[in-house]
């Protein structure tokens, strides 16, 4: 069987899974705050947070493209979970010689060039540092990129923290505390190449895959919406200005559909930064304007605690701010454009 | 959301080869000193450089060997167009023909027109123009009234069109006429024909743009004879070839690059002389603006690249196409309203900088942008329906 239709086979069985266990119910008690341990439980038994770690290693060995596609799918469902953050830190630290981590993991948020200061040396090493917005950092195993005095980079792995953090959740109610490294004891292995774009980069290609699957749900609730309500003896849908919205909202969840493809197509490769710049920041803009809009045709109903589209827009108006928002990737895109030249874009677009 | 896709495609090693091919075609092309890269690319008539680029193997080249064409992938074509595009080549004198005409008169078009035109194209010294809009019939296409009678072995043409863009310098058009009842679909008796522009009982008359060019104009037709085998497809299917063939014209880079020029123009520009500040980097609106144009540059690519795949497939994704040119369009007319707010320049065809004469051309051209080929109106209506509203 060829692989491209092994990932439309696992991407179908995710859905699936996911449609009959992410509901409306596990989504409003996580939302509360509660680990969804059952939630946890279901994705781990299918082998996704192992997705991206080889076989030999225990995991399911699929290519970074068909294991981030599986996100998307997540996104979807609005899975109130580490589950991007746990495939990405297993992938990260597996490559660094590591075993896989039992349980769900995390990455630290750090933009190329930021540090975590690290003292000592050998397997066991010291970190400081104040880390902000670490994805249910209360109770997942952290993975951070490091640098020693030399400007050598380190992956560091540090288990859940003993004492929880304060509180800190993002507008959708997912855990984002804050956590202060004071000595914090931590494995350390060479950073493997995976991490060379830096753990942001990782991250918003995570994001950027979830926030298109969330898109396309909103939008899909969106549609069925105007077609059913009913106003003036016809369905909304029917109206131009109402069609006119939708087709702009389409237009941007298409853009945002090609420029998640492209860090599949980029993923762990040299380009891989750029790619993932220019989709966190196409797709963080559609996110927001895919946010407006299918509100905007839901009308007041959803606007309510009682619809399920806000566990959507929720996450889209959190996930476009978090691991660089539109302007921070923006900004680099444009640095490198303009160090580089008029001239030099299209062939940068357009491959050498 | 089943309704479209954008599905990621390796371009073949011939496209990737073509690339090559065009790029030096055009870094040769560069150094004459009538090539200027900031003008409105595929609306700038230069037969010179069409028939250099025919003599190059760039125009028809997905046509079959014996019309002269290259007989490759239409991921080819698309490769040659971008290149052309960015490199803001004067290309427009064959680039309807090459897009539309040709492809039409190869599908539908008899064995002698088949003959006695497609080589000439691929020469590039044979021009199309549009035949389609009519004063009554803009976007309502199926509106069209002129007509076209039988008499024998031939057709009598008679009525007008208008926004004709190059009809006082191609050397054909292709008319869609009416010659039978609309029917309840309004699509029906419609019938498309081949007009040489240089016959008798054809009449041109320019109408100038706002910015005082020349490129469109009213054709009226009085009595035009035209032989039965200057017919393209069948009679009355006019509606289904036009249609069928509006994802070549709406999913390509000729509907995002439209003003590409002008950001290669805006970079040269912050780097030269980012703004009167005493520190001469770009600052950081400056970047992030470049940087979010790039970025939907960059995803649009993706997604013409995605449609051209579909169609190099043999499927007709009309949604998809509509789709780059709504969102391709909104990005064309995005550009000169932000660079005018980067640099503080006067936009002047009389300007010394190429960037306030390319702004210049870009803002007076713009609102074309959203309107041919399909006003984003019409566009947005046809992605809802294809949403599956209505």
């Amino acid at each position: 069987m060829a692989s491209n239709e092994i990932s439309a086979i696992l991407r179908e069985q995710t859905d699936r899974l996911l449609a009959e266990h992410a509901t409306r119910e596990a989504l409003a008690a996580a939302d509360g705050g509660a680990w969804p341990a059952a939630l946890w439980e279901v994705v781990s038994k299918a082998g996704l947070p192992l997705a991206m770690v080889a076989e030999e290693k225990g995991g399911a060995g699929l290519a970074p493209a068909a294991a981030l596609a599986l996100l998307r799918r997540a996104g979807y469902h609005a899975l109130p979970l580490p589950l991007g953050e746990t495939m990405l830190a297993n992938a990260l630290w597996v490559a660094a010689g590591g075993e896989p981590i039992a349980g769900p993991a995390t990455l630290a948020p750090t933009m190329p060039g930021a540090a975590i200061e690290m003292t000592g040396t050998g397997g066991k090493t010291a970190l400081h540092g104040r880390l902000a917005g670490i994805p249910w950092g209360e109770r997942a195993t952290l993975i951070a990129l490091v640098r020693d005095a030399d400007g050598g980079q380190h992956l560091a792995l540090l288990p859940p923290p003993a004492t929880a953090p304060s509180p800190l959740r993002n507008l959708a109610g997912e855990p984002r505390p804050t956590l202060i490294l004071d000595g914090a004891v931590a494995d350390i292995r060479p950073a493997p190449p995976l991490a060379k774009s830096g753990m942001c980069a990782l991250g918003a290609a995570l994001r950027a895959q979830q926030m298109v699957g969330a898109m396309e749900h909103a939008l899909d609730h969106a549609l069925a919406y105007a077609n059913e309500r009913q106003q003036f003896g016809r369905p909304i849908g029917k109206f131009q200005a109402v069609q006119h919205m939708l087709a702009e909202a389409a237009g941007h969840f298409a853009a945002a559909t090609a420029a998640a493809d492209g860090v599949l197509a980029a993923f762990g490769e040299d380009d891989m930064l750029l790619a993932v710049a220019m989709a966190k920041a196409r797709i963080g803009e559609a996110a927001g304007k895919v946010a407006e809009i299918t509100h905007q045709v839901h009308g007041a109903m959803g606007f309510t605690q009682e619809h399920t589209l806000h566990f959507l827009t929720r996450r889209l108006w959190s996930w476009r701010d978090e691991f660089g928002n539109e302007a921070e990737w923006q900004r680099l895109i444009g640095r490198h454009v303009l160090d580089a030249g008029g001239a030099a874009l299209w062939p940068m677009l357009a491959g050498a | 959301m089943q309704a479209f896709r954008f599905d990621a495609i390796d371009l073949p090693q011939e496209a990737i080869a073509a690339r090559a091919r065009v790029r030096a075609f055009l870094a040769e092309e560069q150094t004459r000193r009538d090539f200027v890269a900031y003008r409105n690319s595929w609306n700038s008539f230069d037969p010179d450089f069409s028939r250099r680029a025919g003599a190059a193997g760039l125009i028809g080249v997905t046509w079959p060997g014996e019309y002269g064409g290259g007989a490759q992938s239409s991921l080819v074509r698309f490769v040659i167009t971008a290149e052309m595009l960015a490199a803001g080549a004067p290309c427009g004198a064959h680039w309807i023909a090459d897009r539309q005409s040709g492809p039409q008169i190869l599908r539908h078009g008899s064995a002698r027109a088949r003959r006695e035109i497609l080589p000439r194209i691929v020469a590039g010294e044979c021009y199309f123009a549009i035949g389609m809009s009519e004063p009554n019939s803009g976007s309502d296409l199926a509106a069209v009234r002129t007509s076209a009678k039988r008499d024998g072995d031939e057709w009598v043409i008679n009525g007008q069109k208008i926004w004709t863009s190059n009809a006082h310098r191609a050397h054909y058009l292709i008319a869609l006429t009416r010659t039978g009842e609309a029917g309840p679909d309004r699509h029906g008796g419609l019938t498309q024909f081949i007009v040489d522009l240089a016959r008798p009982g054809v009449t041109v008359r320019p109408i100038r743009n706002l910015a005082g060019g020349h490129e469109f104009n009213e054709v009226f037709f009085d009595d035009y004879r035209v032989p039965d085998d200057r017919r393209v497809g069948g009679v009355g299917e006019g509606w289904r070839m036009v249609t069928s063939e509006l994802a070549f014209e709406r999913s390509g880079p000729d509907r995002f690059l439209s003003d590409y020029r002008l950001l290669v123009e805006l970079i040269e520009r912050l780097r030269e002389n980012p703004d009167p500040r005493p520190d001469s980097r770009p600052d950081s609106r400056q970047e992030i603006i470049i940087g979010r144009l790039v970025s939907h540059l960059a995803a649009l690519l993706r997604m013409s690249t995605a449609v051209a795949g579909l169609l190099d497939r043999g499927e007709n994704p009309a949604l998809e196409a509509a789709l780059v040119k709504d969102v391709g369009t909104a990005f064309e007319r995005e550009i000169p309203e932000l660079a005018r707010l980067l640099v503080a320049s006067q936009p002047s065809f009389d300007a010394e900088d190429p960037f306030s004469q390319a702004l210049a051309q870009v803002m007076l051209h713009a609102p074309s942008f959203t309107l041919r080929g399909g006003t984003r109106e019409i566009l947005r209506g046809m992605i809802a329906r294809g949403l599956g509203l209505r």
